[in-house]
């Protein structure tokens, strides 16, 4: 029996060796983009933005459909943060297609009130596409943004995500977030739990790009999975699993195929892990002492430390930007609202005063608000609290019932699962209430989490 | 039953051993990665040639090795399972205290693990609907651990005793109904040894 479980470690260990050197390998280089020229609008206006189909160089029907695909991504990226007034893309017929970036009809794009023209072309290479793209100030007829990619030909949206990030950066000083991602948790496999006598489905954690696309499962332990949260650098998830029975803590390195399990349980159960800002620390709720804490360890599982000690539940902790802080939820006051306290457990402060708060986001700079969940009927409307001001807006409006808020890496943006169409949903909405888009449509899907 | 456990414990020990054996060969993971790029600052003149391609590629995501069933030896506590000689008892809204219906459902449960005095038992701890996602983890350890210590209160040992909250991930009717709320709100008992 020994020897057979040697082996199979050694086998499983070459494995994922093998794959971790391919993650490692795949890593995104970045060099500073060339930059010379801030596109603005008219005088109180936001920049029009044309991003009409690049131009395909090759006509293989992949690079064709790449060329499509690059333009169409880049335009929704572009229009995703409100700060660019987006032309739509099916004016753009009666200017004629370019054949090259070094002939642009620019009078007959500022006929249609562009300000600024994102163009690009698309070559084939073998395995890989070469992309060049410029962004255009129509009036100057001079460029503002000059690159070059080669990208796999395997995923060309996320070349455009790249651009995107990199305008937004460039033109705006302002963080995109077009390659970032989000966790969630899904029953769409419809499979039945093992084990059991009664009728229950698995839940497993998916992964999805920022706007839906290339949804794909991400753990496959057959049993219930929940709240998954990304650590800061987007390498790792941590979430709850049942897989061993006893619903304890694991860190699944996605890039690597290895996975953690660093508080190894024998009877407690640990809920809701997530990382700190910087990456090092795990705050978590555990019942070790009897009874739901707020606890933080480091990243292994040692250092293990209670931060807060009460006969009644505290639960759902969440970490302020700066690291020194923890919002979470404590029903000591009779019930479930919003607390913060400071990460040795001093200097406890409440914050709502509602009927039933949970699940607190904290957002990132240079805003400084706490996202909620909070009963306003028979369900829950996702709320907004300025830490500083304590003011309170609220986003949704009893849309079915809206749950697990949890802000983008820019402060911008919440996602959130919704039952408004019926089954539980994700959908993603500005901090001010506005462009709600869904992500999901397949099975239930809830407890999201945003990549920073 | 011996066998399961014994199968579960090795394939819980398999798991952890690639693991542990995997980290030790590569020593990646678990380090800090490269700090994120700095912003790109903005560059002079518009003349400038375009900087030469560079590679963009996304990382491939690898999902983490699956832990295979173990069925052997599953069909007997299944059989015990399905004839439920144990009985749900059931909590107001929001609520974990042992009604005195709870308290005659669960005096009755205690004779039953008396007469088979070899049973492990997990009590699961679910909620309805009506809260949230993660504050109902909490209510539903609440709920288990107070049908846990109501039965070490008549005399049953507490190492036979596990629990586990399911919140409402696993509602038992899922209508959205008072009535299906009723009977979500439990403390589900299931022979895990025997």
């Amino acid at each position: 029996m020994t020897r057979t479980t040697a082996r199979l470690a050694l086998a499983l260990a070459a494995t994922s060796a093998a794959v971790a050197i391919t993650g490692h390998a795949a890593g995104l280089q970045q060099q500073p983009p060339a930059v010379s020229l801030t596109i603005t609008g008219e005088p109180g206006a936001l920049p029009r933005y044309a991003v009409p189909d690049f131009i395909a160089l090759s006509r293989d029907a992949d690079t064709l459909e790449a060329a499509r695909t690059i333009g169409q991504v880049l335009w929704d990226d572009l229009n995703f943060e409100r700060e660019f007034d987006m032309i739509p893309r099916d004016t753009y017929a009666s200017i004629p297609a370019a054949r090259s970036l070094a002939a642009v009809p620019f009078d007959r794009w500022r006929e249609l009130g562009a300000d600024a023209l994102l163009m690009g072309t698309v070559e084939r290479r073998g395995d890989a596409f070469r992309v060049e793209v410029r962004l255009f100030g129509v009036k100057q007829k001079q460029a503002a943004y000059n690159r070059e990619f080669t990208a796999a030909v395997t995923n060309p949206r996320f070349v455009a995500h790249t651009i995107a990030d990199e305008i937004f950066q460039t033109q705006l000083a302002l963080r995109g977030v077009a390659r970032t991602k989000i966790a969630f948790v899904s029953d769409r496999d419809g499979e039945p739990l093992t084990g059991t006598v009664e009728s229950r489905v698995v839940k497993e954690v998916y992964i999805c790009d920022y706007d839906g696309a290339n949804q794909r499962r991400l753990t496959t332990n057959h049993t219930l999975n929940i709240n998954p949260t990304w650590s800061p650098d987007a390498r790792s998830i941590a979430y709850t699993s049942y897989r061993r029975g006893i619903p304890d803590i694991f860190i699944s390195n996605i890039y690597q195929g290895t996975m953690e399990n660093p508080l190894r349980s024998r009877w407690e159960e640990n809920f809701l892990p997530v990382w700190s800002p910087d990456g090092t620390k795990i705050a978590f709720q555990s019942n070790r002492d009897g009874n739901a804490e707020i606890y933080v360890m480091n990243r292994d599982g040692s250092g293990i430390r209670r931060v807060t000690n009460h006969p009644m539940s505290d639960t759902t902790p969440t970490w302020s930007p700066s690291g020194n802080q923890l919002a979470f939820t404590s029903n000591r006051s009779g019930s479930p609202q919003i607390y913060v306290v400071d990460v040795d457990g001093l200097n406890l402060r409440l914050m709502t005063r509602e009927s039933y708060c949970d699940r607190a986001t904290w957002s990132p700079a240079p805003y400084n608000e706490i996202a909620y969940a909070a009963r306003t009927g028979s369900g829950f409307d996702v709320i907004v609290l300025d830490v500083a001001t304590r003011e309170r807006r609220q986003l949704t409006f009893g849309e079915g019932s809206n749950e697990s808020p949890a802000f983008a890496a820019n402060g911008r943006h919440v996602v959130f699962s919704s039952t408004r169409s019926g089954r539980e949903q994700l959908y993603t909405i500005e901090r001010t209430g506005k462009d709600v888009r869904p992500l999901t449509k397949i099975g239930n899907n809830k407890t999201p989490d945003w990549s920073k | 039953m011996r066998i399961r456990w014994a199968l579960s414990g090795l394939f819980i020990l398999v798991t952890l051993l690639a693991l542990s054996a995997g980290a030790c060969t590569k020593k990646t993971p678990v380090t800090r990665p490269l700090p994120p790029p700095p912003p790109p600052p903005v560059a002079a003149a518009p003349t400038k040639p375009p900087a030469p391609a560079e590679p963009v590629k996304e990382p491939v995501v690898v999902p983490a090795a699956p832990i295979t069933e173990d069925k052997v030896g599953a069909m007997t506590l299944d059989d015990i399972n399905r004839s439920s000689p144990l009985k749900p008892v059931f909590f107001g809204y929001d609520s974990a205290d042992i009604s005195s219906d709870a308290q005659r459902i669960l005096d009755a449960n205690a004779d039953v693990l008396k007469k088979n005095s070899t049973w492990v038992i997990t009590v699961e701890g679910h909620c309805d609907e009506r809260g949230t996602a993660e504050y109902n983890l909490a209510l539903g350890e609440r709920r288990a651990g107070a049908a846990r210590a109501y039965l070490v209160s008549l005399g049953i040992a507490g190492d036979r005793i596990r629990t586990v909250s399911y919140g409402k991930e696993f509602p038992f009717d899922p209508a959205h109904t008072e009535e299906a709320w009723a009977k979500n709100r439990r403390g589900h008992f299931v022979v895990t040894q025997k």
